[in-house]
């Protein structure tokens, strides 16, 4: 199983009173609540946060796209990853990813990822998640009626500019563009691997499933909530009768390790408490504009009772926050235990890309650091092998090529 | 109430749901946000005096998808086509709110087509100093408290009707939220400032008077850009949906305009 250290970036100085005076941590925020001093002392604590998480042995460290919102300070992952191509030598470099809807034109996502897939070395994996409500239709102004279709037209625009050997013209229904010619290249070819969010989408599950994309299921509420997600891909991936490898699939779950399961809760409850009650303050009235959620997934939810439970969790969640630890939206406790429980539910779910997110709220350096290493020495052994005899992992970045022959430069050979 | 006709009418886009009541001069009927999912108590007073005829919008209930319109022009065209197959052309024309912009829309680049035009709180601009609602960033099942006065029955205006799968309701009701996005997302700007000088035929603008979607000020801005003459209408205890909030006053204001 490939391991990966996933941050978020939070904002850490909410007031304590966030909930009652503020009605979105997302969209409308009070921008008087950024102070840019901390801004520059965060950023480069979580670059440090994800350097280390290389050093320490983690396979994979991940970045991620949000817009004016607190709990997620990187409106571009790219800035970011870019450090981390420079600052790190072993771990892929997972931008999970760009919304390519929002980019005008879409080459600028080819260029940027070929960019990093080059100044990595090969180590890139392009995420392009459609984008949440907020994120793409409040704060970039997207309309919901077409969000999804220039979505899937991103994706399409973004892997012929990585494929085709040749300047071509591309006539699509939201894109027309005469020269499309994505300088540089990526080191990966065709492409660098393709890992799609998903949060329970009828058409994400189809997505992966058809083009051959990792399905991972990104949510705050742990395995519980992903369960419902993977079920609902790998059950794609039955109908069209396609090999069900484990690497085909990822998740990610909050997870606080500490000497035993009591030590780990006074450790871990602060910052929990910090996500699922600040953070996740939003106004539902950003979740739902009119064809985010498409008819398929629509009829799929008015006849589900599973998916209709799993919401009703969330909701519960985001009113009292006492139920973190033991609804598995956090899972925690000793070394031992945790890796149980990681064994077990990335086996359940067959999945084997585990995403962890070890830094949440307002966890300080320290503690971050010292989850960090506690995982990576005791927790990170137990569970590594998982599925690496039986399945080869296809999603995986490859690195550099090896070297075959020493290219001569340019006007070397007229001399 | 008593019944109406039901009948289906081709266009390029597909099949079109006209509903149809009442005898004397015909007067068409473009619907707002969320269309007709069913007849109205409005469409009644309305067809005391006149043949009135309310054809279904592309997305809207009773109206071919809206999927293949990619902007302005798919969509000016598609309406269009809609005018035409129901009839519509050379007659006295209502539009309330989206149909408001639609309405706007045929009078403005196809003169002659409109005799008089009645417009009922209609999208299509918007100032930064009194910004029109987001219709669409409300709480879930809150929409309705924006739209009417009478948010209650609005919602049981809404609600499945015994027999109907919810499901198929559900989906109607969001196809017709997607169609008004594309029309009005995000701001409810739909440019028509460039043409409403274009529209030179006599318009009654009816505001209510507790519009919590599109300010009151907007009918002066029409008011006084629109290139034929007009009338303002206030109506008492309305909101965005006056129609629905006051079917009487609105149908009579309408009425005394028309005749």
């Amino acid at each position: 199983m490939k391991v990966m250290w996933f941050h978020l970036m939070p904002y850490q100085d909410l007031p304590v009173d966030f909930k009652d005076k503020h009605n979105s941590v997302w969209v409308d925020i009070d921008p008087k609540l950024y102070d840019p001093v901390a801004g520059h002392r965060l950023y480069n604590e979580y670059i440090d946060e994800l350097v280390y998480a290389d050093k320490v042995g983690f396979d994979g460290i991940c970045v991620n796209e949000h817009h004016a919102n607190a709990y997620g300070l990187m409106p571009s992952p790219n800035l970011i990853a870019s450090a981390l191509a420079r600052e790190t030598k072993d771990a892929a470099v997972c931008v999970m990813g760009n919304s390519v809807a929002l980019y005008n034109p879409p080459t600028r996502v080819a260029e940027e990822m070929a960019m990093l897939d080059c100044m990595s070395g090969g180590r890139l994996i392009a995420g392009f998640p459609v984008g949440t409500p907020m994120d793409t239709c409040y704060a970039y102004g997207q309309n919901p009626a077409n969000l999804r279709e220039r979505y899937y037209e991103g994706i399409d625009f973004v892997m012929r500019a990585w494929r085709e050997e040749k300047p071509f013209s591309y006539n699509g229904r939201y894109n027309q563009q005469r020269y499309v010619n994505a300088w540089p290249r990526p080191i990966q070819k065709p492409n660098p691997p393709v890992w799609i969010p998903g949060g329970g989408s009828v058409e994400t599950w189809d997505l992966c499933a058809k083009n051959s994309f990792v399905y991972a299921s990104l949510s705050y509420f742990g395995h519980q909530a992903s369960k419902v997600s993977l079920a609902g891909f790998w059950n794609a991936m039955k109908e069209r009768k396609k090999e069900p490898n484990p690497f085909q699939a990822a998740f990610l779950q909050f997870v606080g390790v500490g000497e035993n399961r009591k030590e780990a809760m006074d450790l871990y409850r602060e910052s929990a408490e910090y996500f699922y009650g600040r953070c996740l303050h939003t106004d539902p009235s950003y979740a739902n504009p009119p064809g985010y959620t498409t008819e398929a997934t629509v009829r799929a939810r008015v006849g589900s009772q599973v998916m209709q439970a799993a919401e009703a969790s969330r909701r519960r969640v985001r009113q009292d926050t006492s139920d973190i630890f033991d609804a598995g939206h956090v899972v925690i406790g000793s070394p031992d235990e945790v890796a149980d429980k990681l064994r077990a539910v990335c086996k359940e779910m067959h999945v084997g890309h585990l995403m962890l997110l070890l830094h949440y709220g307002n966890m300080s350096a320290q503690l971050t650091r010292y989850n960090t290493d506690l995982f990576a020495k005791k927790v990170l052994p137990q569970i590594k092998d998982l599925f690496e005899n039986e399945w080869e992992d296809k999603w995986w970045p490859t690195g550099m090529p090896a070297v075959t022959e020493v290219r001569a430069p340019m006007g070397a050979a007229a001399e | 109430m008593s019944s109406y006709k039901e009948t289906f009418v081709s266009t390029q886009l597909g099949k079109v749901r006209v509903w149809e009541k009442g005898r004397g001069k015909r007067v068409g009927f473009f619907a707002g946000v969320g269309g007709l999912p069913k007849w109205t108590p409005f469409l009644d007073r309305l067809s005391e005096n006149y043949r009135v005829i309310a054809p279904a919008l592309p997305g809207f209930p009773g109206g071919p998808s809206s999927e293949p319109l990619d902007g302005p022009l798919d969509w000016v065209l598609a309406v269009g086509d809609v005018f035409d197959a129901a009839g519509l052309d050379g007659g006295d024309l209502i539009g309330a709110s989206i149909g408001g912009a639609m309405a706007m829309e045929i009078a403005a680049i196809w003169p002659g087509s409109v005799r008089k035009l009645v417009l009922i709180a209609p999208f299509g601009l918007f100032e930064e100093a009194a910004p029109v609602a987001d219709i669409f960033a409300q709480p879930p099942n809150r929409m309705v408290n924006v739209l009417s006065g009478k948010p209650e029955d609005l919602a049981a205006y809404y609600k499945v009707p015994d027999g109907a799968n919810p499901g198929d309701w559900e989906v109607q009701a969001l196809n017709a939220n997607i169609a008004a996005a594309s029309i009005i997302w995000p701001l409810g700007d739909t440019r028509i400032a460039k043409r409403l000088g274009r529209i030179d035929v006599d318009t009654l603008l009816v505001w209510g008077d507790n519009d919590k979607v599109i300010p009151q000020s907007y009918a002066k801005r029409f008011a006084t850009d629109l290139g034929g003459k007009s009338k303002t209408q206030v109506i008492k205890n309305a909101g965005h949906m006056a129609e629905f909030d006051q079917p009487n006053a609105v149908a009579k204001a309408i009425a005394g305009f028309l005749s």
